[in-house]
């Protein structure tokens, strides 16, 4: 019987596992042809640069939350983490570049055990346990920085923020090969394997012997560092650390180009090619209706509308 | 007889590719405490759901107080005066005792609030009349669960019940507990209401029930006074063996692996015990030996199991495997230590859904694969085509999703997972059910095959002919402990039945 159903919506099942699996990349080719053809001074290298720079720290975040979700889990902290991250720079770049990064990770390593923690060993819904750092993050960066803006002249970190390797910007090929690594770490480590089962069936994989409560911390500590990475980043492209304004709603749009890149919010599987794909549709829709003069509303209003489409096609589709 | 004042009349149930009801028939009368039983899978608890609207039957009817009824939503039957406790309480924890009693039909001042000094001036009047006593101004939680299963049976009788449905409310009480429910359970009857009550605690039924009706697969099997029924007779009629000839003939493949009984023990239990779960559960089991546990559901073989493989915290009580003893337990060390499981719940508890067959085969075999963090792909290609092929797991090729596979063959995908670790000892939780015949007789001529190379096999299985011909000893649970054990010639579907039997009249721990 199951087959009787089955046939007459085969092609359309066909066809929406397509859209599923290449929906979000076949966004991106439709954006960038749309505005090559119509939308004048798109298509040149000054305004790849720009979109290309804007949205490298979204993809930075947006890895390591497409990770936690892939564990069933989200991480509401990541746009404090970043402040935190921005907020300890000036305080450590007196002993030179190094030390102020290697410092801004320790800070996102240390709120991802934080959160890591609350959710394996306390066993708090992850929504809940990332909130408490998203409210208090921000205040304690804001207390570090005395709660205001500071500029930052060092030119080794401004570099990072302007400079270009090989006719890209730094910041492009940082999210670049953190998207491979990414991808490396998903397909073809142990943690990466037991991260998606994890997600898939926390019952099962406890059962059958995998290290449960280790793979959750350890990712939410990669989300954590990857945000403080993020934040660092933030501050040498401002050349200032502003702890009340870097990484604001940055949780939201990471998990917006997760969601639109395809990683379904039940666990279980993650797409770090669809994450980087989903940044960039988001960031490509902002900017194409900016430049036909729409107001920034509308384009939250399209927004809306990708990711209520994005959910609606990744959807779990039943077999039983 | 007076008149029924619930009847179900032939009813037929159909789901996807299975009957679970077929042309079943019980009627209760006013006062009357009719105990249904059967195994899992026998249609009680669809049963139950017709009768409480949650489902609607396919064919046949409902007659309430003598007029056919149709239920279209559990709140038709409430309203009718139909109330069902379930075996979790289905309360709000965090809610007073009062508001619970009252939940829906709160008494309210005039301008429309609720009264909450009337509420609770009832609702301990209420609880008082079962003599129960408690503030009903705390949260519902904070009160014993033995307290809350009151406050649930006060709250549907106060709703003017006519009928009340039952659902193992004992399982999670203490004996003191169960008593005042007893208690309580024949008050109501005395004031009329009929009470269907569901439960696998045989002496209870013989206590309270007057009345049985027996389900097995989605058929009454029997149904007449419980005093003209001798337990062996009821536990055969649920188990589905004719007790003239359950003598079984014929050679099983199983028996006699050698010289068992000369080598040291693969998994020695000791004393497992769990606060109302497990009383001192001790067994052992040989290398290429099959032990089986048998009893009926609710007597603790899974929980036995889970217990040997650390996913259940025991109070007390050892595992030693292969003369090593498991310290603070975790399925990570028992997997270690040469154990594994396939547990009862393929769905829920085995297969990762998302995941390809390769995928779940190699699952617990990761580490030992990897390199530096990195799994080898070849390393995994050759386990999952050694298994494949000997398991004969039909997949269109190992990439395919493991929840597009038969059941046969997820359980055949889930024994890869764990023979791939070469284990020690296997624990098969019903390691048949659900999947086709085929199916079924390859995997257990593979059990056999495994104990034959010095395997040592836990097998748990409510399929009493798989349990006499898989097993070479067979221990008997009920209630959580150890009842009997039997070996050798005595193991036979009547002699597990008999065992079974002979216990139930020992009073519980």
């Amino acid at each position: 019987m199951s087959e009787l159903a089955a046939r007459p919506g085969w092609d359309r099942r066909q066809l929406a596992r397509y859209v599923q699996n290449y929906g979000v990349y076949a966004a991106v080719v439709v954006l960038l042809a749309y505005n090559a053809l119509f939308t004048r001074n798109f298509v040149d290298m000054g305004n790849m640069r720009t979109q290309l720079v804007q949205v490298a720290p979204v993809i930075i975040v947006a890895l390591g939350m497409a990770l936690v979700i892939g564990t069933e889990g989200v991480d509401l902290s990541v746009g404090s983490v970043m402040a935190l991250a921005a907020a300890v720079i000036p305080l450590y770049l007196g002993f030179g570049l190094w030390p102020a990064i290697i410092m801004s990770l320790l800070i996102g390593l240390a709120a991802g055990l934080v959160n890591g923690t609350l959710v394996a060993v306390v066993g708090l819904q992850p929504i809940v346990a990332t909130l408490a750092l998203l409210v208090a993050g921000r205040g304690i960066a804001l207390v570090i920085a005395g709660g205001q803006l500071k500029q930052v002249h060092n030119a080794d970190l401004i570099a990072l923020g302007t400079n270009d390797v090989a006719g890209l910007p730094v910041v492009v090929w940082i999210a670049a090969v953190l998207a491979l690594l990414t991808g490396l770490l998903v397909r073809r480590t142990t943690y990466g394997r037991q991260l998606v089962a994890i997600g898939g069936n926390r019952a099962a994989a406890g059962l059958a012997g995998l290290p449960v409560r280790r793979v959750l911390i350890v990712t939410y500590v990669l989300c954590g560092v990857l945000a403080g990475l993020a934040g660092v980043l933030a501050t040498a492209r401002l050349r200032a650390s502003d702890p009340s304004a870097i990484g604001n709603l940055m949780e939201l749009s990471a998990i917006t180009a997760v969601v639109v890149g395809g990683t379904p919010l039940s666990g279980g599987k993650v797409r770090v090619l669809g994450t980087v794909a989903g940044a960039l549709v988001m960031q490509l829709v902002r900017a194409t209706l900016i430049k036909h003069d729409l107001p920034d509303s509308t384009a939250q209003m399209v927004q809306a509308v990708i990711i209520l489409v994005a959910v609606y096609v990744a959807r779990e589709r039943r077999t039983r | 007889m007076t008149e029924p004042v619930i009847a179900a009349r032939d009813v037929v149930k159909r789901f996807p590719g299975v009957l679970a009801l077929d042309r079943v028939s019980l009627s209760l009368a006013p006062g009357e405490v009719h105990a249904l039983v059967g195994e899992n899978g026998a249609g009680k608890s669809t049963l139950i759901k017709i009768l409480t609207g949650v489902y609607q039957a396919d064919a046949g009817e409902i007659a309430y107080a003598g007029q056919p009824v149709t239920f279209a939503r559990p709140l038709d039957a409430q309203t009718a005066g139909i109330s069902t406790i379930y075996q979790e309480v289905n309360l709000i924890p965090l809610m007073s005792v009062a508001r619970n009693l009252f939940l829906g039909r709160e008494p309210r001042t005039r301008i429309g609030l609720i009264d909450t000094g009337r509420m609770n001036r009832e609702a301990a009047e209420a609880l008082a009349r079962f003599n129960i006593d408690a503030d009903v101004t705390r949260p519902l939680r904070t009160i014993g669960l033995g307290a809350q299963q009151m406050v649930a049976l006060s709250r549907a009788v106060a709703t003017d019940a006519k009928v009340l449905i039952m659902d193992e409310p004992t399982s999670s009480l203490e004996p003191r507990e169960v008593e005042t429910l007893f208690r309580v359970v024949r008050e109501l009857s005395a004031r009329g209401i009929a009470i269907l009550y569901v439960s696998h605690r045989l002496d209870e039924l013989y206590q309270l029930c007057s009345n049985v009706t027996v389900l097995r697969d989605g058929r009454v099997v029997h149904t007449g006074r419980i005093a003209d029924l001798d337990r062996l007779t009821l536990i055969s009629h649920m188990l589905g063996r004719d007790l003239a000839q359950v003598r079984r003939e014929g050679v099983t493949g199983f028996t006699g692996h050698g010289d068992a009984a000369a080598t040291e023990p693969v998994l020695v239990a000791d004393g497992l015990t769990k606060r109302h779960v497990l009383h001192g559960i001790s067994f052992d089991v040989k290398p290429g030996e099959v032990v089986g546990l048998g009893g009926l559901l609710g007597a603790g073989r899974s929980e036995t199991a889970k217990a040997v493989v650390g996913a259940l915290p025991v109070d007390s009580g050892a595992v030693t495997i292969a003369g090593k003893r498991l310290r603070r337990n975790s399925p990570k060390k028992a997997i270690r230590a040469g154990v594994a499981m396939l547990p009862e719940d393929r769905k829920a508890e085995g297969i990762i859904p998302g995941l390809s067959v390769r995928e779940n085969i190699v699952l617990a075999a990761l580490p030992r694969l990897t390199t530096a963090g990195v799994v080898s792909r070849a390393r995994q290609d050759r386990i999952v085509e050694t298994f494949m092929k000997r398991l004969r797991i039909k997949a269109s090729s190992p990439e395919q999703r493991v929840s597009e596979l038969s059941g046969g063959n997820q359980q055949k995908v889930l024994l890869a997972r764990w023979l791939c670790l070469h284990p020690k000892l296997l624990l098969l939780d019903e390691p048949t059910r659900g999947i086709d015949v085929g199916a079924k007789a390859e995997v257990q001529a593979l059990v056999d095959e495994l104990a034959g190379e010095g395997l040592a096999v836990v097998l748990i299985s409510s399929d009493l002919e798989e349990l006499v011909e898989g097993a070479d000893r067979v221990v008997v649970l009920r209630a959580g402990a150890v009842v009997g054990e039997l070996a050798g010639d005595d193991v036979s579907e009547h002699a597990i039945m008999a065992t079974l039997a002979a216990h139930e009249g020992e009073p519980d721990e």
